[in-house]
């Protein structure tokens, strides 16, 4: 016992010692409005960054030109590590950029974690702002703030092949109960392909299929304080779960192998030559015109529950938003307006294909580019968001959805019981991200 | 140095500790054992917890008996298939693990694998079912782990007296009683030494998991302790959360090898 009294020295310092808390940084948002200096600024690096770098360079070059004794820094970075990056420039505010590009489904949780600056007065009086697509508007709310400006969105459409469709004598889906019917046929005519290819940890390949039957997320509580009730559990939402979790049979994409793809998986086998149909996004058109099917697919919007409409897809893409650590507060918010302007988003549409976030350059754009028609098609459709709060992020990392499509898929669970299962862990981390 | 990293884990399993409060956007609050409790009243972490605890033993009493074995062959063999058998051995414990991970889901993948056609099980998928997903990565933890116990026990047998060995054999003891009733007694200290780092290495595995089951498998199925932690703590930015379980883990591993040195005591070894 001779360790006795070193030990309880030991615990009487660890119990002075716990009086302070752990370490917080303070990000408080900078009282300094700088007129001049060097504004650093975060983009995303794309696959083949460079056209989108010459129209960034162009705008930037404007902008030093515009503001004397201004520098802007650019960096981009890469897009794996960007929650990591964000999380550090969070933390120390030091090293934090004055404008960031941000994946739009993190807005909720960044504004949570204190990063971004409220810029509703200024998108407000914003001339080109008025011509803002709602469903990306709402990407950049938070309790009926403003947090950033919008980007480009994306969204998912039907891929098929059209050399299968034609050898089959099918023609392309108008519901979803065709969908899964021309799914089949294709399977069973060549068993080497996936008739429709689906993925259990594809979130947003099946949300479509949730919001077409009625379902929701989630459902906003009302009043102010723009909390959620998770809505996934309710008989809509469920017919939508069954929906999609019956694609997974050994007449369409088999649970074994099926299960475990994520929407990446379902698009390189799509692109590899593997499936007859496949729920993809515009900005995955490269990745398919890289693969072996180059030439031999088109795309139709995803059909919904009546034949001839429309699915709700999904409105990803991404946002430029302030950091509230800047001390350049009105050059920064001036620069965001100036990489997220029409002119600018119109040029790159013509770089990277990015669908602008204005109705009215994205028409004309869709005009240019056939392509991109059942993009814009089903945008113009209706499109749903996620949740504006920063229980989503918890609920994305943490595979609440992918879980719950997997326990239906894999014959862990009913439907019911999954999505139940699925809404409590929804709602707890809603209640807990207050 | 080793201080310092653990009073910062059990001081933030104490608060509530998110990205929120990191970077300042809330205020830390003390919670006192509030991670605790949510984390008990938490069936999953029950689940993952009973999981680890099998999975990790069944991985302990692999290695053990797969090392035990080869290096009781090696000093039975000749000189230059010992020597292979060394390289062998060297070469898969030297392989990182996210590559031998990565190595051992190629040999049997549902479609390119070589496995699935040498067993001519067509497209079965392996990584699939619960069981057979964490029989894969049994294999690749025990793959990757015996060579370390083969080389110490290996070490250990080396250095017991030949005559002894001599006599057991002259008496007529086979193989397996040599070992039962000579060898084990006499390498007790070492393999009381191996089976501690076994358990804790099995208890901690991550990589394994992370890499073969894609982050812990079909709906979580796949899921071990260390895991759950990082998926907690860092995925879900609940750094509190994540020490909570970190604590749980380092006073488990504290306790079984606690409990473990004292037995020996009690038989009268000393390490």
């Amino acid at each position: 016992m001779k360790l006795a009294p070193r030990f309880a020295v030991l615990l009487a310092t660890a119990a002075v010692v716990a009086g302070c808390a752990p370490q917080t940084s303070d990000n408080s948002s900078s009282d300094k409005d700088d007129q001049s200096g060097t504004l650093r600024v975060w983009l995303f690096q794309e696959v083949g960054n460079d056209p989108k770098a010459k129209v960034v360079d162009s705008v930037v070059a404007a902008f030093e030109k515009a503001h004397k004794d201004t520098k802007v820094d650019v960096e981009y970075i890469p897009i794996d590590t960007r929650a990591q990056r964000v999380k550090a420039a969070f933390n120390d505010p030091k090293s934090a950029p004055d404008v960031m590009e941000y994946g739009n489904t993190d807005t909720a949780g960044y504004v949570h974690d204190g990063g971004l600056l409220d810029v509703t007065k200024e998108f407000g009086a914003w001339s080109e702002a008025k011509d803002t697509d709602p469903t990306a508007k709402q990407s950049v709310t938070v309790d009926g703030k403003l947090y950033g400006s919008p980007f480009y969105v994306g969204v998912r459409a039907l891929y098929y092949r059209t050399d299968v469709f034609k050898d089959l004598g099918l023609q392309p889906p108008k519901s979803m109960a065709e969908l899964a019917a021309t799914a089949r046929k294709i399977h069973k005519a060549k068993s080497d392909l996936y008739g429709l290819v689906v993925g259990g940890a594809y979130t947003y390949g099946a949300m479509p299929f949730v919001w077409a039957n009625g379902g929701e997320l989630a459902t906003a509580k009302g009043g102010s304080g723009g909390s959620y009730t998770s809505a996934i559990d309710s008989a809509v939402a469920q017919k939508g779960i069954k929906a999609y979790t019956s694609l997974f049979t050994s007449g369409n994409c088999p649970a074994a192998k099926c299960a475990v793809m994520g929407g990446n998986d379902t698009i390189t086998a799509f692109a590899a030559g593997k499936a007859g149909m496949a729920i993809g996004g515009d900005f995955s058109h490269s990745a398919v015109e890289a693969g072996k099917v180059k030439g031999k697919y088109a795309v139709v919007p995803l059909p919904g529950v009546a034949s001839g409409s429309v699915a709700p897809a999904f409105a990803g893409g991404n946002n430029i938003g302030v950091l509230k650590s800047t001390s350049h507060r009105t050059l920064a918010v001036d620069l965001m307006e100036q990489l997220t302007s029409k002119a600018t988003q119109a040029s790159m549409f013509d770089a990277m294909g990015f669908l602008p976030t204005f109705t009215d350059v994205r028409d004309a754009a869709a005009a240019k580019v056939p392509f991109e028609k059942p993009f814009v098609e089903t945008l113009a459709a209706g499109t749903k968001f996620v949740p504006a709060s920063p229980g989503w992020s918890e609920i994305d990392s943490s595979l609440v959805l992918p879980t719950m499509l997997q326990e239906v898929i894999s014959g862990k669970k009913s439907v019911g019981a999954a999505s139940k299962d699925a809404a409590r862990k929804m709602n707890d981390a809603f209640s807990s991200a207050g | 140095m080793l201080v310092y990293p653990i009073y910062q884990l059990g001081l933030i399993s104490f608060f509530q500790y998110t990205q929120a409060q990191v970077s300042g956007g809330e205020p830390t609050t003390f919670k006192g054992f509030g991670n605790y409790s949510e984390l008990f009243s938490d069936s999953q972490f029950w689940q993952v917890l009973l999981a680890t605890v099998l999975f990790a033993a069944a991985c302990v009493v692999s290695t053990l008996a797969v090392g035990c074995a080869l290096a009781v062959l090696l000093t039975r063999v000749r000189a230059v298939p010992r020597l292979v058998l060394m390289l062998a051995a060297l070469g898969a414990w030297a392989t990182p693990a996210v590559t031998g991970s990565t190595v051992w889901l190629l040999l049997f993948d549902p479609d390119f694998g070589p496995v699935n056609r040498i067993l001519g099980l067509g497209d079965h998928s392996w990584t699939y079912g619960r069981l057979s997903a964490f029989f894969l990565v049994l294999l690749e933890v025990v793959w990757c782990s015996f060579p370390f116990v083969m080389v110490t026990v290996y070490a250990g047998i080396r250095a017991v007296p030949s005559e002894v060995l001599e006599a057991a054999a002259l008496d007529g003891a086979s193989q397996w009683r040599i070992w039962r009733s000579v060898l084990t007694p006499m390498l007790r200290p070492i393999l009381t030494v191996v089976t501690i780092q076994s358990v804790i290495w099995d208890f901690k595995v991550f990589t394994q998991i992370y890499v073969m089951t894609n982050g812990g498998g079909i709906a979580g199925q796949n899921l071990v302790l260390n895991v759950y932690a990082y998926q907690q703590a860092f995925a879900s930015s609940k750094y509190s959360l994540g020490s909570a379980i970190g604590v749980v883990m380092l006073l488990m591993l504290l306790a079984v090898t606690l409990v473990y040195l004292r037995l020996l005591r009690r038989q009268g070894e000393e390490l």
